[in-house]
């Protein structure tokens, strides 16, 4: 276990410091896509707390990333950038309180329902948005600013560079880790997770099931409203197909395809499938077919992603160590 | 509004609300019986219009593109059930949404290959092609009222197969318990393939009928996609009678809703699961 988790610290150093020096090897184009991938990662990031931790497949968290893009649209002045210091806690207590009534709604049910019910809010919040003229209908809004770091008058941080801009989301990304990460390791988690797979035991035992996975599906989806921030900041753009289905499946998709249940997995899961999209769109004009042949071969193929593929590449005593995560994959439907 | 206006927007109400009904117990059935989530019933749909629209130019006839469209979409669901369906019964519901979420991808590609992505209106066939003057500016096309009567016997169709026939009872047997049911010698395998089948046949069907009163496009499925799901939830999974009624409730919500409350008509039908959901989480005919 300790050198399993040691293996885990090496790897993420690395990644940490490829990162960091990122900015300086590439070019602008590169530090660009990197810090839309960081965003991209950090709603599969949050999106895993609620269904690898918790056994809940949402089918909205695309919802609350375009919704915070809508929300900085909004408090975005004519004439320059909107205060981060108000905009972004007033998107993130708005989000969360649109992801406390939908959780409230949603987790009365169970399994199938959950997914169903979760798409269908999901799909209201998009036609809110596409049919009624709140945020400019099916055009969109334009940002034309991005939002200021400043204090006292002095920018502290000017996103308007691509390279500030890079180091403000991993900055955030690592953040979120950490939060993800500790969450997971508390009473929390440990709550979540015995809710998770077994949800009448967890009961039974005094846990307040429904309470904690509320507490989840809000905190989720604050951290997909942070990622959807910067992302309608990045683009100076948000319209209403960024808060579609599709997109909440193609996070699902980030997630199962870097390995649930760990912090690791669905950011590696978002870079793998943003840098193979890249690749599909730059060789094939007919990209999503192959995009979705991959997604049927990664559910038949590669249930437990590439955490599993790692697990068998690996060599044998490494292989050990890495077992148990690919174990944690649950094979049997864990909603009764 | 007058009383002939009324009569036809609650006329319209309902043959949205059957058509609804068509398309949604499909999905209900096949999540009922296989325990499989297709969220790729919507692209079925969408598939559905658009074979009809090609094959009625090419044949010239509605009866045959009809025909057509839906033998092409059973087979397919067999084909499907067969290579990929069959290996999901069982899975966690996750491999599922992803697996369909890939069929979507796929099927929209292929789409996009074989028909392009241009908006096309399908004719009606020509001895349903008039319409019924009601007042002096007020007509009804007959392909509407036909549409009606089509899914009014279809949806009495499902019924007496589930509730009269012997397909029908290993179905609901199945439906209630897949193991005991298996152990009484039901060749269940084969039950799931026609059900699986008859599922998106009932997707396309409900495509082939809309396409002569409505456009066909693209995302034509996507919205059906989320109104199925709505009305499954409405109704409770697995309940042909409760997709029935939450079928004629949205119909008649979203119609009525579009007349009186243009500027929030869109969020009616989800402000409505919502209700339900506070007051039946498991649906109105949802077992506990």
């Amino acid at each position: 276990m300790t050198s399993r988790l040691s293996h885990q610290t090496l790897l993420a150093a690395l990644l940490l410091a490829a990162a960091t020096a990122l900015p300086f090897l590439a070019g602008d184009y590169y530090v660009q896509f990197a810090a839309k991938a960081i965003l991209l990662a950090m709603l599969a990031l949050s999106l895993n707390l609620v269904v690898g931790y918790g056994g809940l497949v949402s089918m909205c968290h695309a919802a609350f990333f375009g919704l915070a893009g809508y929300l900085l649209a909004f408090m975005t002045p004519e004439s320059g950038g909107a205060s981060i210091w108000l905009s972004l806690p007033v998107t993130l207590a708005v989000v969360a309180a649109v992801a406390a009534v939908i959780g409230v709604l949603s987790l009365r049910t169970r399994g199938v329902y959950f997914i169903m019910v979760t798409l269908a809010f999901g799909e209201m919040l998009f036609y809110l948005f596409h049919d009624t003229k709140i945020g400019g209908g099916s055009d969109g809004l334009y940002i034309y600013f991005k939002p200021e770091i400043a204090l006292a008058g002095v920018t502290l941080v000017d996103l308007e560079s691509h390279r500030s801009f890079y180091y403000v989301t991993l900055a955030c990304l690592l953040g979120t880790a950490a939060l993800v990460r500790a969450l997971v390791g508390s009473p929390f988690g440990h709550a979540l997770v015995a809710a998770k797979s077994n949800e009448r035991r967890a009961l039974s035992l005094g846990f307040p099931v429904f309470r904690v996975r509320l507490a989840a599906f809000v905190i989720s989806a604050m951290i997909a409203a942070l990622a959807g921030f910067f992302s309608a900041a990045q683009f100076g753009f948000i319209a209403p197909q960024v808060l579609g289905w599709h997109m909440s499946a193609t996070a699902l998709v980030m997630v199962v395809l870097g390995g649930l249940s760990s912090i690791l997995g669905p950011i590696a899961g978002a870079l793998a499938l943003l840098g193979l999209e890249e690749l599909l769109k730059s060789s094939f004009e007919q990209w999503k077919l192959v995009k979705g042949l991959i997604i049927i071969a990664l559910v038949f193929a590669l249930p437990g992603g590439l955490q599993q593929l790692l697990g068998l590449l690996l060599p044998e005593r490494a292989k050990d160590e890495i077992k148990p995560a690919v174990n944690a994959v649950p094979e049997v439907a864990p909603h009764v | 509004m007058d009383i002939v206006t009324f009569a036809v927007q609650l006329l319209n109400g309902v043959q949205y609300g059957l058509v609804l009904f068509l398309v949604a117990s499909g999905l209900t059935l096949v999540f009922g019986i296989l325990g499989v989530i297709n969220l790729a019933h919507g692209a079925f749909y969408m598939l559905g219009a658009y074979l009809s629209w090609y094959l009625a130019s090419v044949t010239g006839s509605f009866a045959l593109a009809f025909v057509g469209a839906l033998a092409i979409a059973f087979l397919l669901g067999i084909a499907l059930e067969e290579v990929f369906v069959k290996r999901m019964i069982g899975r966690d519901h996750l491999a599922q949404v992803l697996l369909s979420f890939g069929l979507i991808l796929v099927i929209d590609e292929l789409r996009q290959i074989l028909f392009g992505k241009d908006v096309h209106s399908v004719a009606p066939p020509a001895w349903l092609g008039g319409s019924i003057q009601l007042t002096e500016v007020l007509s009804y096309p007959v392909y509407r009222l036909a549409l009606c009567v089509v899914c009014l016997v279809l949806a009495g169709a499902i019924f007496y197969v589930l509730q009269k026939t012997r397909l029908g009872m290993v179905v609901r047997a199945g439906a209630e318990n897949r193991d005991m049911t298996r152990a009484l010698g039901i060749p269940f395998d084969l039950v799931n393939r026609y059900v699986f089948a008859g599922g998106i046949a009932l997707a396309a069907l409900g495509g082939i009928l809309v396409a002569p009163v409505s456009t066909v496009f693209p995302g034509m499925g996507d919205g059906m996609l989320i109104l199925s799901f709505v009305v499954v939830v409405l109704g409770g999974i697995g309940s042909v009678a409760g997709a029935a009624i939450g079928a004629l409730l949205i119909g008649l919500t979203d119609t009525f809703g579009k007349v009186f409350f243009p500027q929030i008509s869109s969020i009616l039908i989800y402000v409505l699961m919502a209700g339900v959901l506070l007051w039946r989480p498991n649906g109105l005919l949802g077992k506990a």
